[in-house]
């Protein structure tokens, strides 16, 4: 399963960024292989609506899972209707890194 | 948490009450979210500030080197934004709403769409916490962007100072940059007035508090102009059971605290008004204790 | 003539300027007509025993996507500003977010498949009204939820027609919402306080004018509170200084009870006698002349 995780920056050691639609980073990573792919936020300066449209992108890389510290209200029932789950961790000085562990050990879930 | 200060209408007060509630405490970071016209960086002239630029939304602008005045972007512009004059394509830019849709179509590719950078967002340190607040440039576009920039940088200084309260200055109005101040704050604070006006317009920006959070108290300020019409919002709080925060009486003290660059209840902690607001607070701050 | 009732601060007596102007001229059998622009926080006709006579709905258009006829290419989304179009071309999933469209019609250019028509979202109302005087009052109203007030100020403006005097009672601020009416104004009155908030929100308006090439001319309310930041600005400035009004509980209960002061206060009548005279003899533009 792939899980997007919002980064502040391009490594596994940044931190969790803390905003869903307008992160710097997405970590796309996947729990069966373990591989990472980490893409720059197209739309971090969008005007206007960066939730849907992050949204869009992440889940145009089958992301199952994404993992944030928060999430807008306008994407909440975009995310329900494409069975996406969402992850709030309001824990700003974790890194990404931390958050794969956590991921592999399942203590990750709601 | 996040508590968000609004009012639906301008001019209730809601900055001196702000700034008092940031002056009662634990230290704490206070962002002004109203970008438009920022005002308490006045009271509290923050130190040692940072700024970044803001970059804000699009604007056409057309290269007449290369405009053959073909009317194809006139003529489907929905925002009435361009016209012909003398045989050159004029384009306005209080207007223009920086859809692209003109730039997409021109067939002389002879529009540009340029953002302007002549915002800015600081934050710096003051007497009791941090402070951040937006400044927008004169004519730009109010998208609530800015607004919500200050709120991440509000939470970053916050969790960089280990400060727990976050006090966020609202707009007036109940539009985009409301809805920005107002989205996912942890308690809303409405500040009214006892008038006709301040009546129709708490109505309209409780409806809007109410969809985007789960809380709102309600503070009638300068309630002795007209007791009668105060006990009306009174009466319109509890029929619609949302809590009534407290009454402040009018005290030219406010403003002789502002003018001295302060806040009420630092200036003048005896007064009665301080005493309510001291009240206020820590009732909202104790409540919010997990 | 157009003349602009503005403040960049919220809640200087805009509103009470504005329908205490329209009072008078109505009053003197003077051809005005009086437009509350303030669309987030309407409340001019609070003053006024009126009675509707027309009302319109401002809306614009958002496409409909016609999910049989879509081809998935993609174009519409790619099309959109405002990514108020969501698309997933893996999962067939293609769906308009209404609340962040513009109604700028891009997407219904952009589709190639002819999958995308257009209905129509109401954004506010318009209504006129007549005052018992015989004079009108045209109300911009923004829906609550809506994000924008523009488009709805704008067809105020629009429905306010050409004739006489028109008194557009601006939104508080210095973004789209106040530029738009100020942009078509023949001469703008500001209404400040003697306060640093007050003087803070002025200078930001005086600029923003200024960048748009008016020269505006200021009132003072509560004339004696606060401090001489505003009276130095504006002799600083060679900015005209229209009047001074005192703080007065009289004025602040007549207003709160929805009254107009020119009614009821004697000295408040002639003050705002005086005030249109000087509007109307010094600054009356091109078309309108006494």
């Amino acid at each position: 399963m792939k899980v997007a995780i919002t980064s502040t920056g391009q490594s596994l050691e940044s931190k969790l960024d803390q905003r869903f639609g307008r992160c710097a980073f997405f970590v796309i990573y996947d729990t069966e292989t373990g591989g990472v792919e980490i893409l720059p936020n197209p739309n971090k300066d969008a005007e206007e609506g960066a939730g849907p449209a992050s949204v869009q992108l992440v889940a145009s890389k089958e992301v199952k899972k994404i993992v944030s510290g928060e999430f807008g209200v306008k994407i909440k029932s975009l995310l329900d209707s494409l069975k996406i789950q969402m992850v709030v961790y309001k824990e700003p000085e974790k890194t990404v890194k931390s958050v794969i562990e956590m991921l592999n050990n399942q203590k990750i879930n709601k | 948490m996040e508590l968000a200060v609004i009012s639906g209408k301008g001019g209730t007060g809601k900055s001196s009450v702000t700034a008092a509630f940031a002056t009662i405490g634990e230290r704490l970071v206070v962002a002004d979210c109203d970008v438009d016209a920022a005002n308490l960086y006045l009271i509290f002239n923050p130190e040692n500030n940072t700024e970044q630029v803001y970059v804000g939304g699009h604007k056409a602008v057309v290269d007449h080197t290369l405009c053959t005045v073909c009317g194809i972007c006139e003529s489907y512009c929905r925002f009435d934004a361009i016209t012909e004059i003398d045989n050159r394509i004029i384009i306005s830019e209080t207007s223009c709403d920086g859809c692209f849709f003109c730039s997409r179509i021109c067939p002389m590719n002879a529009i540009a769409m340029v953002r302007s950078n002549r915002s800015r967002m600081y934050s710096g340190s003051f007497r009791n916490g941090m402070m951040v607040y937006g400044h927008l440039a004169p004519g730009e576009e109010n998208s609530g962007k800015l607004v919500s920039m200050v709120r991440d940088e509000g939470k970053r200084v916050a969790t960089e100072h280990v400060m727990n309260t976050i006090l966020l200055d609202g707009p007036p109005g109940i539009g985009c940059p409301v809805i920005s101040t107002v989205t996912g704050a942890d308690k809303i604070i409405i500040v009214t007035e006892p008038t006709m006006s301040g009546l129709e317009d708490l109505k309209r920006v409780f409806e809007v508090a109410q969809k985007f959070t789960g809380e709102a108290g309600i503070i009638i300020n300068k309630y002795d102009l007209n007791e009668a019409m105060a006990d009306r919002i009174e009466g319109w709080c509890a029929a619609r059971g949302s809590t009534l925060l407290g009454r402040l009486p009018y005290d030219r003290r406010v403003t002789e605290a502002m003018v001295a660059g302060k806040s009420v209840t630092e200036m003048f902690p005896e007064a009665e008004i301080s005493n309510i607001l001291i009240k206020i607070w820590n009732k909202l701050i104790t409540n919010g204790k997990e | 003539m157009k003349i602009a009732v503005a403040s960049g601060k919220g809640g200087t007596g805009k509103t009470f300027v504005a329908t205490n102007l329209f009072n008078v001229l109505s009053r003197r059998g003077e051809d005005v007509t009086l437009t509350d622009c303030d669309a987030e926080a309407p409340d001019d006709l609070i003053f006024f025993r009126a009675e509707k006579t027309n009302e319109t709905e401002v809306d614009h258009r958002v496409p409909v996507i016609n999910k049989d006829a879509c081809t998935w290419c993609g174009r519409c989304s790619r099309w959109c500003n405002y990514n108020a179009i969501f698309y997933l071309q893996a999962a067939k999933v293609i769906e308009v977010i209404e609340n962040l469209c513009h109604g700028c019609g891009a997407c219904t250019f952009a589709c190639n498949s002819g999958a995308i028509t257009e209905k129509p979202v109401v954004l506010g109302t318009v209504t006129k009204f007549r005052t018992e005087g015989g004079s009108p009052v045209v109300e911009a109203r923004m829906k609550v939820n809506e994000m924008s007030p523009v488009r709805v100020i704008k067809a105020a403006i629009k429905e306010s027609g050409e004739s006489g005097v028109i008194i557009l009672d601006a939104p508080p601020g210095t973004s789209c919402p106040f530029i738009q009416t100020v942009d078509k104004a023949d001469y703008v009155v500001l209404v400040t306080e003697p306060t640093p908030f007050g003087l803070s929100d002025l200078r930001q308006s005086v600029d923003t004018l200024r960048e748009m090439k008016k020269e505006p001319a200021v009132i003072i309310n509560r004339s004696d509170i606060g401090d001489r930041g505003v009276f130095e600005y504006l002799r600083k400035e060679n900015i005209p200084l229209l009047a001074e009004i005192k703080y007065d509980p009289a004025i602040a209960r007549t207003y709160s009870e929805g009254r107009l002061v020119t009614d009821e206060i004697p000295a408040l009548s002639s003050l705002f006698e005086e005030l249109v005279e000087k509007i109307l003899d010094g600054h009356g533009t091109g078309s309108y002349k006494r």
